[in-house]
């Protein structure tokens, strides 16, 4: 996760406790990483692994319990109102449920339209209108059709189309995408994904995309962080990762991936559910000591 | 809201609703069109039936009914879309400040919901009209909207506590929209047929409970609304003396005006609730069936 | 080939609309051999699930399943059963696994109890013969049998969802309709919840109708696959046919939507 630019945005070893006493649950324990303008950080984990967690975080939606979020090398936590609205203009959000996200109240273009008023006051009366055409056709949608409609006359994947323009109409420097492809048709996915890259590469994005599905994660990002209970247990290059495993959950969850290339039936790809349990009990223990398995790729071990 | 006045005209329930209001109140805006009789002033002998001269006949008092009928539609219609207007403004603006902002702001606003939730309505409205004394249409309307709103606010903010939930608005918080925004022009369009309810049964109870109140004596006898009439016809011992014109008319009056707002409540609620709609789907379906066109 | 267990025959079914007619199944036939994995593969509203509930007759109206349909469970037309016929088909011959069967457990109910009710219902067990039969099915998915006097909320969601699956397959029902089984639980889970059936269908020989989205994992479990796109069954061939030599147009599309876990990267 090393990068040559200086970071935008980084969680400094940060922990998220919710409730306290025994039922307390550690959400996310000593987290750190670094988004980096134009590189992609994928941060793979199962449910309840605290990936979500750390979105939340990263959009301040949650304050950490401990440690620190820096953006730009500076501490978020004691930043004054001007940096917040630096900060909120900065940093957008793409959620998981493209249904949802968008106000049914509402047409497109006044979902456009807010982000431009409150993050770009430079633009005014026709500027803005020109803009949010502008921003339609930068996500393949074409203005004049999309832009009065309401959301439910969208299909799911023009919806995720229209919360990428959304985000990018504040011009952020980071785009945090919550599993944005996951409650859309397969067909439409890669699209989705593809539009999610080419805004990275043009803009200079740093994207923190965050998913369940290791695939996509290799398709779209040069870093990766697989995480489990909390934990990140592996890092580094995606590729590294994905192609020489070190951390046995990481093993374990690339041996899961579904792969047309071995049947079920095959005696060499069984998954062993003791072993699995046996691993997913020793991944949950704190993980402190720090390994590099080679450049750019490091391992954590109880 | 385009999207939802359509279905509102498409409905039938709704059409019949609107027709009904819309109808008394062109009714009770063109009152002196329609008759020559003040409704206050002794037009003629007291108590006579119906005829060409009194359409509605006239009260103990020789007033003509049919021309207090319109004047007093106009009375009922403004205390109670006033009282209603103030029920669910006030309600609406707790309901989603106490549902949003959460913490000290919702216990303060919910502690004082329930304060005036646990105290009896019309007892307490009885106790406030009669300490005022004779009370004019509008302090009814006033006392009415500052002791209704609970029930639609407690209803409001749980509404709001679920919409405040979804991802647009988390969005708009993220984006940095001020709070008032994201209370009027986030979270109050998703709420409007909740409101739209709210509204309309507050207008319904306003109504009622106002005649209700003038009929118990406790309302300025000298207004000419339905419930004076009701009171006057009551006084005047109209039903046992055989003047049925006296007490009915009023009574049918109000029947029909709750009818007609009654059908628009159900009409929104209807349209806020789509597994309330039939429609004929269901008939199509069943004659498909019959016809062996096709089984389940 | 086996006389098919279970065979589709035409089946066209419409949702009723105020207007006109929505066509969710347009003619689509297949065979499920005994013991056999047949997967149905496709996209939200194509159809699959329809056809899914059309097979253990829980659909509702509006749908409308249109007269020359048939849908044959050794011979003998489902459409044609009377309700105590199908109280009695559904769960012996046939039973069903959704994908949010995991949140059908009653939680206020033990687990013991839950298979009991289901046993003495269709078999007329008594609770001694009901609680061995129920250890013996939860040792067939992995979960400890004393563990069934546990509520369901003591277990994980993947652990739920193997409880439905062996309270499905207490009765030894032929066929099993499985929707989405696995799509709400993890990667690990899954694999090991269909693993492990995999593994039972050869030990007890029913079999399994799987529907899902994901084709690699069809891939992985099924015998033979079809291709639904707009309610028709555009593609039907064995697994490996599916995967390397795919016919139709679509069922490449569906296929170039996975990327591969070492496959093209984009960037």
């Amino acid at each position: 996760m090393t990068g040559t630019s200086a970071p935008i945005l980084t969680l400094d070893k940060v922990s998220k406790t919710f409730g306290n006493g025994p039922g307390a649950v550690r959400a996310a324990r000593a987290i750190s990483f670094s988004l980096h303008a134009g590189r992609a950080l994928a941060v793979v984990g199962e449910s309840g692994s605290g990936k979500t967690t750390c979105a939340r975080i990263a959009m301040r939606e949650y304050e950490p319990s401990e440690g620190r979020l820096l953006f730009k090398g500076n501490p978020v936590d004691n930043a004054g109102a001007k940096e917040i609205a630096d900060y909120r203009r900065s940093v957008q959000m793409i959620f998981q449920d493209p249904f949802a996200s968008l106000n049914p109240a509402h047409t497109i273009a006044y979902h456009l339209k807010r982000p431009l008023m409150l993050h770009r006051p430079e633009l005014k009366g026709g500027a803005i209108t020109e803009e949010i055409k502008a921003l339609l056709r930068q996500v393949k949608l074409d203005p004049d059709i999309v832009a009065p409609r309401y959301p439910h006359e969208l299909s799911g994947g023009q919806r995720q189309r229209v919360n990428i323009a959304r985000a990018l109409a504040a011009k952020p420097e980071v785009i945090v995408a919550d599993e944005p492809t996951s409650m859309l048709d397969v067909s439409v996915r890669l699209g989705v994904l593809n539009l999610l890259s080419e805004m990275k590469r043009e803009m200079n994005l740093g994207l923190l995309y965050i998913t369940h599905d290791i695939a996509t994660a290799r398709y779209v990002a040069e870093d990766i962080a697989v995480m489990y209970a909390g934990q990140i247990v592996e890092w580094g290059s995606t590729g590294k990762v994905i192609d020489n495993p070190a951390h046995p959950y990481t093993k374990l969850l690339l041996s899961a991936v579904p792969d047309p290339d071995i049947r079920f039936d095959d005696p060499n790809a069984q998954v062993s559910s003791a072993e699995a349990d046996e691993t997913r009990r020793r991944s949950a223990a704190d993980q402190v000591t720090i390994r590099e398995v080679e450049a750019d790729h490091f391992v954590r071990a109880a | 809201m385009k999207k939802s006045s359509f279905p509102l005209i498409r409905n039938r329930k709704a059409m019949v609703g609107a027709l009904i209001v819309a109808f008394i109140l062109a009714v009770a805006i063109a009152a002196p069109l329609l008759t020559s009789y003040d409704p206050s002033a002794r037009v003629g002998r007291p108590h006579q039936a119906p005829s060409w001269e009194h359409w509605l006949g006239t009260t103990r008092i020789g007033q003509d009914v049919f021309a207090r009928l319109l004047y007093g539609a106009r009375t009922s219609l403004a205390v109670g879309f006033g009282a209603g207007l103030l029920i669910t403004a006030v309600g609406t603006a707790l309901g989603i400040i106490a549902g949003y902002r959460g913490g000290k702001v919702d216990e303060v606003i919910s502690f004082f919901t329930n304060m005036v939730l646990v105290v009896p309505n019309l007892p307490l409205l009885l106790v406030l009209a009669a300490f005022i004394g004779q009370a004019s249409p509008w302090v009814i309307a006033l006392i009415l909207g500052c002791t209704s709103w609970a029930w639609g606010a407690r209803v409001t903010r749980a509404e709001t506590l679920s919409v405040k939930q979804k991802d647009y608005v988390k969005s708009a918080e993220m984006m940095g929209e001020p709070r008032w925004r994201i209370m009027t022009f986030e979270i109050f369009p998703n709420l409007i047929s909740i409101v739209g309810i709210n509204f309309i049964g507050s207008v319904i109870f306003a109504i009622i409970t106002q005649a209700t109140l003038e009929f118990l004596g406790l309302g300025d006898p000298k207004v000419v609304s339905w419930g004076t009439m009701l009171y006057g016809a009551q006084k005047a011992s109209a039903l046992s003396v055989g003047a049925w014109w006296d007490i009915l008319t009023p009574c049918f009056a109000l029947a029909f005006l709750g009818i007609g707002l009654s059908l628009l409540n159900f009409a929104v609620d209807e349209i806020a609730n789509p597994r309330l709609r039939t429609g004929n789907r269901l008939g199509r379906w069943s004659a498909l069936i019959r016809s062996g066109e096709g089984r389940l | 080939m086996t006389a098919p267990l279970l065979s589709v025959r035409n089946l066209t079914i419409d949702y009723i609309g105020e207007a006109d007619d929505f066509r969710a199944v347009d003619n689509v036939s297949f065979d499920v051999a005994p013991g056999e994995v047949f997967g149905l593969a496709g996209e939200s509203g194509c159809g699959k699930s329809t056809i899914a509930f059309a097979i253990s007759r829980l659909h509702k109206p509006p749908a409308l399943i249109r007269k020359e349909s048939a849908i044959l469970l050794d011979g003998r037309n489902v459409l044609d059963l009377d309700q105590k016929g199908l109280a009695d088909f559904r769960w012996r011959e046939v039973a069903m696994v959704f994908q949010s069967a995991m949140n059908s457990l009653n939680p206020v109910l033990r687990i013991e109890q839950q298979f009991y009710d289901v046993l003495k219902t269709h078999k007329g067990m008594s609770r001694a013969a009901a609680r061995d039969r129920t250890a013996e099915m939860l040792k067939l998915v992995d979960i400890a049998p004393d563990r069934m006097r546990d509520y369901p909320h003591q277990f994980s969601g993947g652990m739920r969802q193997r409880i439905v699956i062996a309270i499905c397959l207490a009765l030894d029902p032929r066929l099993i309709v499985m929707d989405e089984p696995t799509t709400a639980l993890d990667v690990v889970v899954q694999r090991e919840i269909l693993q492990r059936i995999n593994e039972l269908r050869r030990k007890l020989g029913f079999a399994v109708l799987f529907i899902t989205h994901d084709l690699g994992l069809m891939v992985q479990f099924c015998d033979r696959i079809g291709i639904m796109l707009g309610g028709k069954l555009v593609e039907q061939g064995t697994a490996d046919a599916i995967y390397r030599t795919p016919e139709h147009d679509y069922t490449k599309k569906l296929w170039a939507s996975f990327p591969s876990l070492h496959g093209g990267v984009l960037r």
